[in-house]
């Protein structure tokens, strides 16, 4: 169960920072950032796109995710994956940037976060996969005047009833794209920008945030899709750049955006059943997870 | 580095007024007309010729210096040919032929559809112009070095 970081104790919070330190620790975090700075650094509104300014974000960053949960699983089989939901959780003093849990926003002088488990000088947490000289982590949250989106503005998005359009990239229309926000109210970007430092950069899951941002922005789609059942993931047919419904996504090349469509296939998020009786019982036989992928 | 005494996020357009002169003896030179500063010798590594095409901008912010061109490097860049503009994996790969340097290091750019530009610095955050992501990157960069991308 996938739950709202606001509602973990405390034990679960040192469990998911714990598990999140030994990926570290392991050397395999640094995969996660690297690829997502190679697909950053990638994916082009005049060329391929897959895991951003794309109808794919959205299931790639699924995926991607999935990954990552599951190797943090293979440390400690009870951590999932919360969720930051940024409209309500706002203060730059409170959860999920205590700490016991990511730490704080940077000091004046360098945006160097320097509490919490993740701070450089705890010895835990070097950065390594970087554009620039500075291997420790860095956020200013709030900083430049960026204010996180309002649940007004996240119900403007969530209303969109077309998944995407045609031209398919940061210009499109439609709720990807608005999510995304490259267009429109801007929330997920906004976000990024938000916490500022690493968040703001091609190498975005330095900062642990990323896991329960994306997290939020995954939740996001499955409540779009209660919204809108008759609405679908466009294109459905193949399309110039795009991934379009049942062709693969680079990196796994076994994995399609049809694959991706059902959480949960997966996993469960705490507010599901609030929707109907259908889908925590499907979670519970886990018979279609891919914890082999 | 030039840049290292630079404050956090100062980046109101007087600051930059106020921190030229304090960084290189050239900068109140580059203020007044970049093309005096573009005819001075580089001052990034060694070997790094300027792209050929025309240039947007070339001064010193904060102390670091910037230079920025839109025009596709046609021979003798560094890595240089036609692979600049045709996905290679370059520097420039998604530049539309843009390029920008701080310090003589090349920043990863990208043109978003609408004309906008993101830098790897600032990925989520459009600019619509060369010159104001290069500031930005500056800002962000808070006085650290780019590292060469492969």
């Amino acid at each position: 169960m996938r739950r709202n970081q606001a509602t973990l104790t405390d034990a679960e919070k040192q469990d998911f920072v714990e598990a999140v330190l030994a990926l570290k620790r392991r050397g395999r975090y640094d995969r996660f950032v690297r690829t997502h700075q190679e697909f950053v650094m990638g994916d082009t509104d005049d060329g391929p796109r897959v895991a951003h300014r794309g109808p794919s974000f959205l299931p790639w960053h699924r995926r991607f995710l999935l990954d990552f949960e599951e190797e943090l699983r293979g440390i400690d089989d009870a951590v999932e994956l919360p969720y930051w939901d940024w409209t309500v959780d706002q203060d730059p003093e409170a959860a999920p940037w205590t700490e016991d849990f990511l730490g704080g926003t940077g000091r004046a002088a360098d945006g160097q976060v320097t509490t919490g488990p993740f701070a450089r000088g705890g010895g835990r947490w070097r950065i390594s996969v970087r554009v620039d000289s500075r291997d420790f982590l860095r956020r200013s949250l709030g900083a430049g005047g960026v204010r996180l989106p309002t649940r007004a503005e996240l119900d403007s998005v969530l209303a969109l009833s077309s998944y995407d359009q045609s031209p398919w990239h940061s210009r499109a229309d439609g709720f990807r794209n608005q999510l995304e926000g490259w267009r429109g109210v801007n929330l997920h970007n906004r976000v990024h920008q938000w916490v500022d430092g690493h968040m703001a950069t091609g190498a975005s899951p330095n900062d642990p945030v990323f896991w329960l941002h994306h997290c939020f922005i995954d939740k996001l789609w499955a409540d779009w899709q209660r919204l809108h059942p008759g609405s679908g993931y466009l294109p459905r047919r193949p399309t110039r750049d795009v991934v379009s419904l049942e062709e693969p996504m680079r990196p796994w090349g076994d994995v399609t955006p049809a694959d991706m469509l059902d959480h949960t296939r997966f996993y469960a998020y705490d507010t599901d059943e609030e929707e109907g009786e259908g889908a925590g019982a499907e979670t519970e036989t886990g018979a279609e997870g891919d914890p082999g992928a | 580095m030039d840049g290292h005494h630079a404050v956090r996020h100062a980046a109101h357009p007087n600051r930059r007024r106020m921190l030229i002169g304090s960084g290189l003896a050239l900068a109140g030179l580059a203020a007044a007309t970049p093309l005096a500063l573009a005819a001075l010798p580089e001052n990034g590594p060694a070997g790094r010729a300027a792209p050929d095409g025309p240039m947007r901008f070339d001064e010193v912010y904060r102390g670091r210096r910037i230079q920025g061109w839109t025009e596709p490097v046609a021979h003798h860049g560094p890595g240089g040919g036609e692979h600049h503009r045709s996905g290679g994996h370059g520097h420039d790969r998604h530049g539309g032929g843009a390029r920008v340097l701080v310090d003589g290091r090349d920043l990863h750019l990208m043109r978003n559809a609408d004309g906008s530009w993101i830098s790897v610095v600032n990925h989520y955050q459009t600019y619509d112009d060369l010159r104001a992501l290069a500031r930005g990157a500056v800002d962000a960069l808070d006085g650290a070095a780019l590292i060469p991308l492969a």
